[in-house]
């Protein structure tokens, strides 16, 4: 039997920001390139407008999203949620006091 | 009957009756079907025997959704069976190739009425016989086998799961209402597990299983649903992991294999029988219920000095081709009578390459023949 | 400079097929991924889901799942997943497939399921049009909306499917967009837990076809319109919820009974009858005299 859970449910969601008195530190967003078709989803509904368009194509001649400002991540983890190409991966960040 | 429900003895029964136990007897445990004349008995029978041997009946909305039951079923683990007639056969044609196309044993059984369309629904025919070779669309082969008795359909039905899970295709029972509705003796016997033939299982560890990656046989081992191996079949052309593969080279590796798999073993699959061939100078090419009546004639005709043979195909498709190519070189003519107006005579005609006549008796159906009208014909076909 | 990353996610992906050929902005994408998020919130055991669906653009979904998965005919995915699921009765049967194939050429399998309350969970995702074959109307297109078989506007009044699958028997029956992601994942993890026939409606961008010809070109234009006009109401009357051309979509939980299943009647019907005696052929025939 082989199940894998709460891969997703640790990162930070929903949760008051002063939860325990932690204080959320910016998740590092890694966008693979391969895979974005820079449909503009992650960077439209970015709680902090955190990411943007590029400028210059991508290795499949897509425009791709990238981060436009890691200082203000959240680690909300929507972009990752969000993207339909599975390319974003959210490491989020530590968020211990 | 013994402790898991599968009958042994010997019966009275008609051969609807016959085949349906003759799939229980296979190890079939699941059916799906839809009512239709005059193969409804199969349904009824399933619908009662299928619980009684712990298998599972379900009477589903239309013939399309009975056959791609049928088809997920196998890829459950299941040896599966649906029956129908024309209407419902011309139906199932689309889902019969996809069960090729993925590779599912499975039976399919027709029991023959006149066509075309709603025809006469209770009275017998053999108009079917070259859509069950053609009737889904590209190219593919198929195994068909034409039982002539309740006995003969109960001992093909066996056949029939042996082989499409051998070759892991869907092999048809061409029966007609005639056989299915006749009641005869039929010894049901105690078949040995041995003699029952399931689908080659994965040799190697889910991470190195391909779904189409063939043995030398030309049949690759099936993993069925829920045991791990995680595959992805589909009905587009694909390659031997399984996924779909856009290009004229895998189509033709795997059209190639998918018919290859049948013909390349035709010598296992093929078989007839033949009744005073050995110095006959006409042939009599007769099938199913009309292979009975030819006896009759063949008979007849022996006894007013003519050297007349019956070749009884009882595998219909693959088509036994040198067999009827052989003989065209030592008789006169083939005779071939068939209640529709001309099916199965245009393969013996193409085989027989023009060495011998061909001469069609037909009866456009809603009845059999007489054995005076194909003793006439034996009579002509010599003078 | 290329990133490729190794993603969690990617355990439950064919990787080797990846990028997919999903359009940019299609939604079929989010909710694979809700999807799989799903399946890991019920805690369900990977190697017996099956995952089965039928052809059009979702119908691609079974090909890039990491699942034993089935690409059928045309509308018949509910009819060989049900063969799969009295086959095996512990496989978690998932069947995915789009507006077209489920209630168009499958819409006969579509009810019949419902009605038989057959353990299985249906993700059907409605991007209004045939997308695949270049965005023709289908059974869910709005009144009026463009399509290359509807160039003046189409004129067929449209399936309402909660209403439809709930009518038939559905017991859990729901509808969200792939704008809904969390909700839509709760959403998934309980139907895929729930015993009986759960029907779930996805509603999703298809910007290169029917957002393309109803002014919405851009997969973002479909996602603001969700994000204007949707409106949860769970436990609504499914009867209420029509979909019009750019009108306001009704989204939510709308129907979450319990009713036996397929599999509960039958046992039913069969202890009653097999408690009784020992099994025996059909009387009247000359069978039950065996030599």
């Amino acid at each position: 039997m082989q199940s894998a859970k709460g891969t997703f449910h640790t990162k930070l969601w929903r949760k008051p920001f002063d939860h325990e008195e932690k204080s959320t530190k910016p998740g590092k967003v890694v966008i693979d390139r391969e895979r974005c078709k820079g449909c503009g989803y992650c960077v439209e509904f970015c709680p902090k407008e955190a990411l943007k368009m590029s400028d210059e194509l991508g290795p499949k001649g897509y425009t791709n999203a990238k981060v436009a400002d890691q200082s203000k991540c959240l680690s909300c983890g929507l972009c990752e949620i969000i993207c339909p190409e599975f390319a974003i991966n959210l490491e989020p960040g530590d968020n211990k006091k | 009957m013994s402790d898991n429900g599968v009958l042994s003895g010997t019966f009275f029964m008609n051969g609807d009756e016959a085949c349906a136990e003759g799939a229980i007897s296979a190890g079939c445990r699941f059916f799906a079907g839809y009512p239709i004349t005059p193969a409804t008995e199969i349904a009824e029978r399933m619908s009662e025997r299928m619980p009684q041997v712990e298998g599972v009946f379900i009477q589903m909305e239309d013939e399309i959704a009975s056959m791609n039951a049928v088809l997920g079923a196998s890829w459950a683990g299941v040896k599966a069976m649906t029956a129908t007639s024309g209407p419902g056969f011309s139906l199932m044609m689309e889902n019969l190739g996809l069960g090729v196309m993925l590779e599912t044993p499975c039976v399919v059984v027709d029991i023959q009425r006149a066509g075309p369309s709603t025809g006469l629904p209770t009275l017998v025919a053999q108009g079917d016989m070259m859509q069950a070779r053609w009737g889904s669309h590209g190219s593919y082969e198929i195994i068909a086998l034409v039982p002539s008795s309740p006995q003969e359909i109960f001992d093909l039905t066996i056949t029939a799961f042996n082989l499409s899970e051998k070759y892991r295709v869907p092999v048809l029972i061409m029966s007609d209402e005639a056989v299915g509705h006749m009641s005869e003796k039929v010894v049901i016997r105690e078949i040995a597990p041995d003699d029952l033939v399931s689908r080659k299982k994965p040799r190697v560890a889910p991470e190195k299983y391909q779904p189409y990656k063939p043995d030398k046989d030309l049949v690759p081992p099936m993993a069925i649903a829920g045991e791990g191996y995680r595959f992805h079949v589909t009905g587009l052309t694909h390659d031997e992991k399984g996924y779909p593969a856009m290009t004229a080279e895998a189509q033709d590796r795997l059209v190639r294999r998918l018919v290859d798999k049948i013909r390349l073993n035709k010598k296992d699959i093929i078989k007839y029988e033949e009744v005073s061939t050995e110095d006959a100078e006409v042939i009599v090419f007769a099938y199913g219920i009309t292979a009975r009546i030819a006896r009759r004639a063949v008979q007849q005709a022996r006894d007013e000095g003519i050297r007349a043979g019956l070749l009884r195909p009882i595998t219909i498709w693959p088509f036994p081709e040198e067999r009827v190519r052989e003989l065209a070189g030592q008789i006169k003519a083939f005779v071939v009578p068939e209640i529709n107006y001309g099916q199965i005579v245009f393969e013996v005609e193409r085989c027989a390459g023009g060495k011998a006549k061909t001469i069609l008796v037909p009866h456009m159906g809603g009845a059999v023949h007489l054995p005076q009208t194909i003793l006439e014909a034996i009579r002509e076909a010599v003078r | 400079m290329v990133t490729v990353v190794n993603k969690p996610i990617d355990q439950y992906l064919r990787v080797d097929r990846m990028p997919h050929i999903w359009c940019a902005g299609c939604g079929i994408g989010l909710a694979t991924s809700c999807f799989i998020r799903g399946i890991e919130r019920a805690g369900l055991d990977l190697d017996k889901i099956a995952v089965v669906s039928g052809i059009g653009c979702t119908g691609r979904v079974a090909g890039y799942v990491k699942f034993d998965s089935f690409h059928t005919t045309h509308g018949r995915a509910l009819p060989f997943a049900t063969g799969l699921k009295l086959g095996n009765p512990e496989l978690k049967v998932v069947v995915f497939s789009g507006d077209g194939d489920l209630a168009a050429i499958g819409g006969n399998h579509l009810i019949h399921s419902a009605r038989r309350n057959i353990d299985m969970t249906v993700i059907c995702i409605n991007n209004f049009n045939y997308g695949m074959t270049g965005g023709q109307m289908g059974p869910t297109t709005p009144l009026e909306a463009r399509s290359t078989t509807s160039p003046y506007g189409n004129f067929e009044y449209p399936f309402n499917l909660p209403y439809l699958v709930a009518a038939s028997g559905a017991t859990y029956v729901a509808r969200w967009t792939v704008l809904h992601l969390r909700q839509l994942e709760r959403s998934i993890a309980e139907a895929l837990v729930k015993p009986g026939f759960s029907f779930i409606e996805v509603l999703s961008p298809c910007p290169t076809v029917y957002g393309r010809m109803n002014k919405r070109a851009k997969g973002l234009d479909e996602m603001h319109y969700y994000q204007e006009k949707s409106v949860i109401r769970n436990g609504a009357d499914p009867k209420e919820a029509d979909i019009a051309m750019d009108g306001p979509i009704i989204v939510g939980k709308f129907i979450d009974i319990k009713r036996p299943t397929l599999w509960d009647y039958r046992r039913q019907v069969l202890d009653k009858e097999f408690e009784k005696k020992r099994p025996q052929p059909d009387k009247g025939d000359v069978a039950s005299h065996e030599e």
